[in-house]
C-alpha cells in the first residue's frame, strides 16, 4: 500500500475481515495484534495520522497501576499493559525511562491516606510501594517546596514516549499487512453483523467489514450509538499542561505525584522523556469533543499549583503548553463490550490510562473476538518488529554518535537546534513507512520544532523540508524548497 | 539512565587559541580582531551560513557604529564573514556546540563528525531570541501561523514563502517594525500592533525606511489574551488593560516580537554566574564571565541591542582575551552593578577596577517603562557618586545608555553600585 493511498483518494480496499475504528494508541495496538493472524485488517482513522487525538496529548507515564481501583478491568489491563509495553519498548526502541515516582503528602489528612494507598497498591498486585518520611522525600526531590510531610514511593513508575508508542504499533501493523486508512471518518453503519459484512459509510467511501472494533476514543459512544447501543456517554475531560524548559530538568529526576482525590489523579510534576519537565494536568469537564484549546483559567490554576509544589520550576521558561481530552464516562471503568450478534466490539471510556494499557486491551480484545467466533489462525511468519528512531534522552541521540555521523554526515547536521534534530532524522521520518502528514506529525516523529525557540531559528527550514518531503511522497512537483538558504 | 548520555569515543580534537561560539556580528567581529592579533581563532556556528540574525533581516539599518556606513542585513553579514576570514579566522558553519567537555573545551556536532574543541579561551556569542507565544503564556488554540519575527524573516527572506494576508503584531519595538516591513514585503497587511505600554516604544531614533508609509494601527495598553482558530489562525482576542474590555480581531497570522531572552544554554550548562535581570551570563567591563578564560559578547549579554553594538563588543573583548592568554588580565573582585526599577537589567553587571572601561564607554540598561526625561543617579554605599540628566529619553524596547564616566568616582573597594532614575 503506498502512502498516498493511506491518506487520499477513494479507499484502496472495499472488504476486510476486521475494521478497527480509531487510530489512537488503543486502535493501533489492536490492529497490530489482529494482523498477526490470517485476517485482512483495516485501521480506520478520521484524522490524517495515527495518534493525533488524545494519544498525543497526555502525561506520558507508563503506570504500574498502583492506584487503580482494585478489581476493575482497568486495574487488570493497566498492570498487564505496563508489563507488555515495557517489553515491547525494549524490543522496538520506544524511548522509556524508569524514573520512579514519589507521591507527596502535604497535609495530615494526606499523610494518613498513605497506608491505605500502599494497601491498595498491593491489592492491585504492586508490592514495591514504600512509605517514607519527609527527609527522604526531599532527598529524592530537593527542589520541592517546603512543607511536605511524607510520601509514598513507587519505584517502577516510568516515563515513555507516547508518539513513538502509537507509531510503533501502527508501523508493525502495516508491516504485517494491515491497511491504514487515514482521513477516513466513519459516518454511518448499516447491516451491522449481517451477511456480506457490516457496511461502514466513511468520508472516503464505503468499507465492508466482517467484524468491527470500535476504538474511537472520544467518539466511541457515537460509534456505539451507530450500532444501536446506548451504554455510556463520553464527556471530554480537559487536561492542560505546561512543559518547562530543559534547563529545569535537573530539578526533577522522578515523577512527583499528589495524593489522588475524588477528582482524579491531580496535578503532577514529571520529567519528560525528551528532557523537559511537565506540570499538569488540570481536570475540567467540557462539552466540545474537539476543543483542545488551552485557557486562562487553566494556566492560572497550573501556575498556582506549580508555585505551591516547586517554586523554582516557575523561574524557568515555559517551552510548550497543550491540552488533552480524556474520554471520561459516567462509569468508573473501561467500557468494553462484545456484541457477538453484530460482530462488534467496543473499547470505550479508556480515560486516563490507555497509553499504558493499550497492549493489554488489544490482548483482551483478541480474546473476546475469538470467543465470539472470529477465526484466529496465526500467520506462519511475521516480519521482525520495527526498530524505532530514538527521540528520547535516555540513550545517545544521532547528533551525539560519532559512529552514525561517520557513516552518514546527515546525522551530524543539526537542523532543529534546540532539540538537536538532524537532517538525517528528518529525512528518515519523511521516508518512513508512515510518513508525517503535517508539521505536527513531523514533530511527533523527530521532536523538530518542539524546543524552546518554537521555530524562531529553524521553523522555516523544517517546514521547507516537510513540504519537499510530502511533495516527493505524493509524486507532486511541489515546492522543492529544501536547500533552504541557498542564496 | 542519563549517565549513558555520553559521547561516543572516536572524536577529533581541535586546539585553537580561541574558540568563538556564534558567527553573528559580535562573534565575527571578535574573531576578526583576535585573528588580527595573531591568534589562532576558530568560529563555530550551527547555521549553514555564518552571519547571525542579519542574514535574514533584509532591510537597511546595519553597520552604522561599527563600520560607519549603513547597509542591509544580508550584505552586512557577508561583509563581516569576509572580514573575519581575511584576518585569518577560521569560520566553521554547520557546527553546533552541544555542550562542554571541560573548562574551555567544547563538544561540537558537524557533518564531518563529532569534534572536541580544546581552546585556551572561549568567547560565547550565541545571541538572543524572542520569547515565543508559549513562553508568554498566551492560551487558546495552537494553529500554525503564529510565530516570532525570526521565523517570519527566515520564511520570507531565505525561503521565499508566503505568509497570510492579515497579521497582528504583538509588541511595538524596533524589531516589531522590522516585522511589519517584512510582512508588507510578503503582501501581508498588519491590521494591528499591540503593546502593553502607553506609547509605541520605538520612534524616530531608528531609521526604519518606509515606516511612515506602513501606517500600522497601534493599540497601546493592550495585550493579546487568546488565539482562536483550530487549523489556521482566525482571530486574536485583545484586552484593553485599562478597562478590561475584550475584542476579537480577525487575522490569519500572529507575530510575537521582542521580549528577548538570551540564548544562554551553554552559559547555563557551564554553570556560569547569571545576571538575574537579563538572564545572560554575568560579565565585567572586560566581558569576562565567572569562569576564567570564558568571555561573552553581543546580545547574549544585552538582549537586545543593535548589531553594531554587538559587533563593537567583539572588538572590545579581543584585547582582554589576548591579555588573558598572556596572563596579564587584571584579577581581583568585581563590584556588582545594579539597576533599580524601571530598569530590568544592566550590562555589564560587574565593574572590575583596573580592567578599563566597558565597550564604547557605555553602561547598557533596559527599561520596563518610558521616561521622557532621564535623570540618572549613581550611588554606592549610600553615597551619591554621580547625577546627570541625559539628553536621550528612557523607553522600553530599546537599550538606554549611560556613560561609564558616571562610575568613575566609585570606590574600588566599595560595595555594589546602583543606577537609578530620579
Ligand atoms: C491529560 C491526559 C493525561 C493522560 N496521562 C496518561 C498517562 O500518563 N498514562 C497513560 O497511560 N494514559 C494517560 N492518559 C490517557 C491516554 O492518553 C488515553 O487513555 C489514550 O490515549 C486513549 O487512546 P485511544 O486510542 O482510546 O483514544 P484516542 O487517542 O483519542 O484515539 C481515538 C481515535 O479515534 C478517532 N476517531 C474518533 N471518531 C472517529 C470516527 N467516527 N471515524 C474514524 N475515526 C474516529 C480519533 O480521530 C482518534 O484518533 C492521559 C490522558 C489525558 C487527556
Ligand atoms: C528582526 C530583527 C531586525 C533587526 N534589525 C536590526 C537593524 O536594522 N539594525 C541593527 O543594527 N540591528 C538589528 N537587529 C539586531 C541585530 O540583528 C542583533 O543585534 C545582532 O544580530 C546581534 O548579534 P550577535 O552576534 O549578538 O547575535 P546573533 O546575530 O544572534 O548571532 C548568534 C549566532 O550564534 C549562533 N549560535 C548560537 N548558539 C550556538 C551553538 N550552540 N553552536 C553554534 N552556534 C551557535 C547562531 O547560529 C547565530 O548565528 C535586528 C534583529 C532582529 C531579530
Amino acid at each position: 500500500m503506498n502512502t498516498r493511498q493511506m491518506r487520499y483518494g477513494p479507499l484502496p480496499v472495499e472488504n476486510v475481515d476486521v475494521a478497527v475504528i480509531g487510530g489512537g494508541v488503543v486502535g493501533a495496538a489492536v490492529a497490530r495484534a489482529l494482523s498477526a493472524y490470517e485476517l485482512s485488517v483495516a485501521l480506520v482513522e478520521a484524522r490524517a495520522d495515527v495518534g493525533d487525538g488524545t494519544s498525543k496529548a497526555n502525561t506520558a507515564i507508563l503506570h504500574t497501576g498502583f492506584d487503580a481501583k482494585p478489581g476493575t478491568l482497568e486495574s487488570r489491563l493497566v498492570r498487564r499493559g505496563c508489563e507488555l509495553l515495557a517489553g515491547y519498548a525494549a524490543e522496538t526502541g520506544i524511548p522509556v525511562e524508569r524514573t520512579g515516582a514519589v507521591l507527596v503528602a502535604w497535609t495530615e489528612e494526606e499523610l494518613a491516606a498513605l497506608p491505605g494507598l500502599a494497601a491498595k497498591a498491593a491489592e492491585n498486585g504492586y508490592e514495591r510501594c514504600e512509605i517514607v518520611g519527609s527527609e527522604e522525600v526531599y532527598r529524592q526531590v530537593p527542589a520541592l517546596a517546603p512543607g511536605a510531610l511524607g510520601g509514598l514511593t513507587v519505584p517502577d513508575e516510568s516515563i515513555i514516549c507516547p508518539w513513538t508508542t502509537t507509531l510503533a504499533f501502527a508501523t508493525e501493523a502495516l508491516s504485517r499487512g494491515a491497511r491504514l486508512l487515514f482521513n477516513t471518518r466513519v459516518e454511518g453503519v448499516e447491516n451491522a453483523g449481517g451477511d456480506g459484512g457490516t457496511v461502514l459509510r466513511t468520508s472516503r467511501g464505503t468499507l465492508r467489514a466482517g467484524w468491527v472494533v470500535n476504538a474511537a476514543g472520544l467518539g466511541s459512544d457515537v460509534i456505539d450509538g451507530l450500532f444501536g447501543h446506548r451504554r455510556f456517554t463520553v464527556t471530554p475531560r480537559r487536561g492542560e499542561l505546561f512543559v518547562f524548559d530543559k534547563l529545569a530538568r535537573p530539578m526533577v529526576n522522578r515523577i512527583v505525584l499528589p495524593v489522588p482525590s475524588s477528582r482524579g489523579k491531580g496535578v503532577l510534576v514529571s520529567p519528560t522523556i525528551y528532557g523537559n519537565v511537565m506540570l499538569g494536568p488540570t481536570a475540567e469537564d467540557r462539552d466540545d469533543r474537539t476543543d483542545t484549546s488551552t485557557s486562562e483559567d487553566g494556566f492560572a490554576f497550573l501556575l498556582e499549583k506549580g508555585r505551591k509544589l516547586m517554586p523554582a520550576l516557575l523561574e524557568e521558561e515555559v517551552t510548550a503548553s497543550y491540552a488533552g481530552l480524556r474520554a471520561a464516562t459516567e462509569h468508573g471503568d473501561y467500557q468494553v463490550f462484545m456484541d457477538a450478534g453484530r460482530r462488534y466490539l467496543v473499547l470505550g471510556g479508556i480515560r486516563s490510562t490507555g497509553l499504558t494499557s493499550a497492549m493489554a486491551v488489544a490482548e483482551h480484545a483478541l480474546g473476546l473476538l475469538g470467543e465470539a467466533g472470529l477465526r484466529l489462525d496465526a500467520k506462519a511468519t511475521l516480519p521482525a518488529p520495527p526498530r524505532m528512531p530514538n527521540i528520547g534522552e535516555a540513550f545517545p541521540r544521532p547528533y551525539q554518535r560519532a559512529d552514525l555521523i561517520a557513516g552518514d554526515p546527515a546525522y551530524g547536521t543539526a537542523v532543529c537546534f534546540c532539540e538537536r534534530v538532524t537532517e538525517g532524522e528528518i529525512r528518515d521520518a519523511l521516508a518512513s513507512p508512515i510518513p508525517p502528514a503535517d508539521i505536527d506529525g513531523l514533530r511527533r516523529r523527530t521532536r523538530a520544532l518542539m524546543g524552546r525557540c518554537q521555530g524562531f531559528f529553524c521553523g522555516a527550514e523544517v517546514e521547507g523540508r516537510l513540504r519537499a518531503g510530502i511533495a516527493r511522497e505524493s509524486g507532486e512537483n511541489g515546492d522543492t524548497d529544501q536547500t533552504g538558504e541557498a542564496q | 539512565m542519563s549517565g549513558t548520555n555520553g559521547v561516543t569515543p572516536d572524536v577529533t580534537t581541535e586546539t585553537p587559541d580561541v574558540a568563538v561560539v556564534g558567527a553573528g556580528p559580535s562573534g565575527l567581529t571578535a574573531a576578526r580582531e583576535l585573528a588580527a592579533l595573531g591568534l589562532d581563532v576558530l568560529v563555530l556556528d550551527r547555521e549553514r551560513q555564518a552571519g547571525g540574525i542579519p542574514r535574514h533581516s533584509d532591510h537597511t539599518g546595519y553597520g552604522l557604529r561599527d563600520l560607519r556606513r549603513v547597509m542591509n542585513g544580508p550584505a552586512y553579514a557577508r561583509l563581516l564573514v569576509d572580514r573575519a576570514a581575511e584576518a585569518g579566522a577560521r569560520v566553521r558553519t554547520s557546527a553546533m556546540v552541544t555542550g562542554w567537555a571541560g573548562e574551555r573545551s567544547l563538544d561540537v556536532t558537524t557533518p564531518e563528525g563529532r569534534i572536541r574543541v580544546d581552546a585556551r579561551a572561549v568567547v560565547l556569542a550565541t545571541g538572543a531570541r524572542e520569547r515565543p507565544r508559549t513562553a508568554r503564556l498566551v492560551p487558546g488554540d495552537r494553529p500554525p501561523g503564529v510565530m516570532n519575527t525570526g521565523q517570519l524573516q527566515n520564511l520570507v527572506h531565505l525561503h521565499h514563502r508566503e505568509v497570510g494576508t492579515r497579521a497582528v503584531i504583538v509588541g511595538a519595538e524596533l524589531v516589531s517594525w522590522s516585522a511589519a516591513l517584512t510582512l508588507r514585503e510578503a503582501g501581508c497587511r498588519t491590521v494591528l500592533m499591540t503593546t502593553a505600554h502607553p506609547h509605541a516604544e520605538s520612534y524616530a531614533a531608528f531609521s526604519v525606511p518606509g515606516r511612515a508609509v506602513l501606517r500600522v494601527p497601534v493599540a497601546t495598553r493592550t495585550r493579546v489574551v487568546r488565539i482562536v482558530g483550530h487549523h489556521a489562525v482566525e482571530a486574536v482576542e485583545v484586552e484593553d488593560l485599562a478597562t478590561g474590555a475584550r475584542r476579537t480581531v480577525p487575522c490569519d497570522t500572529v507575530i510575537f516580537t521582542g521580549d528577548w531572552i538570551p540564548d544562554h544554554e551553554l552559559a547555563r550548562a557551564a554553570g556560569l554566574d547569571l545576571d538575574p535581570g537579563s538572564k545572560g551570563p554575568l560579565v565585567d567591563n572586560a566581558l569576562r564571565t565567572s569562569r576564567p578564560g570564558v568571555f561573552a559578547v553581543g546580545n547574549l549579554i544585552h538582549p537586545v541591542d543593535t548589531a553594531d553594538i554587538a559587533a563593537l563588543d567583539g572588538r572590545h573583548v579581543a584585547r582582554h582575551v589576548r591579555d588573558y592568554l598572556a596572563g596579564v588580565l587584571p584579577q581581583g573582585a568585581g563590584i556588582p552593578l545594579r539597576a533599580e526599577a524601571p530598569f530590568t537589567w544592566v550590562s555589564p553587571g560587574l565593574v572590575r577596577p583596573g580592567a578599563g572601561t566597558p565597550p564604547r564607554e557605555r553602561i547598557l540598561l533596559w527599561s520596563a517603562e518610558s521616561r521622557p526625561v532621564a535623570r540618572v543617579t549613581v550611588t554606592q554605599d549610600g553615597r551619591r557618586i554621580a547625577r546627570r540628566t541625559l539628553p536621550w529619553p528612557v523607553s522600553p524596547g530599546r537599550v538606554f545608555r549611560v556613560p561609564s564616566s558616571m562610575l568613575s568616582a566609585a570606590d574600588p573597594r566599595g560595595g555594589p553600585i546602583t543606577i537609578a532614575l530620579a
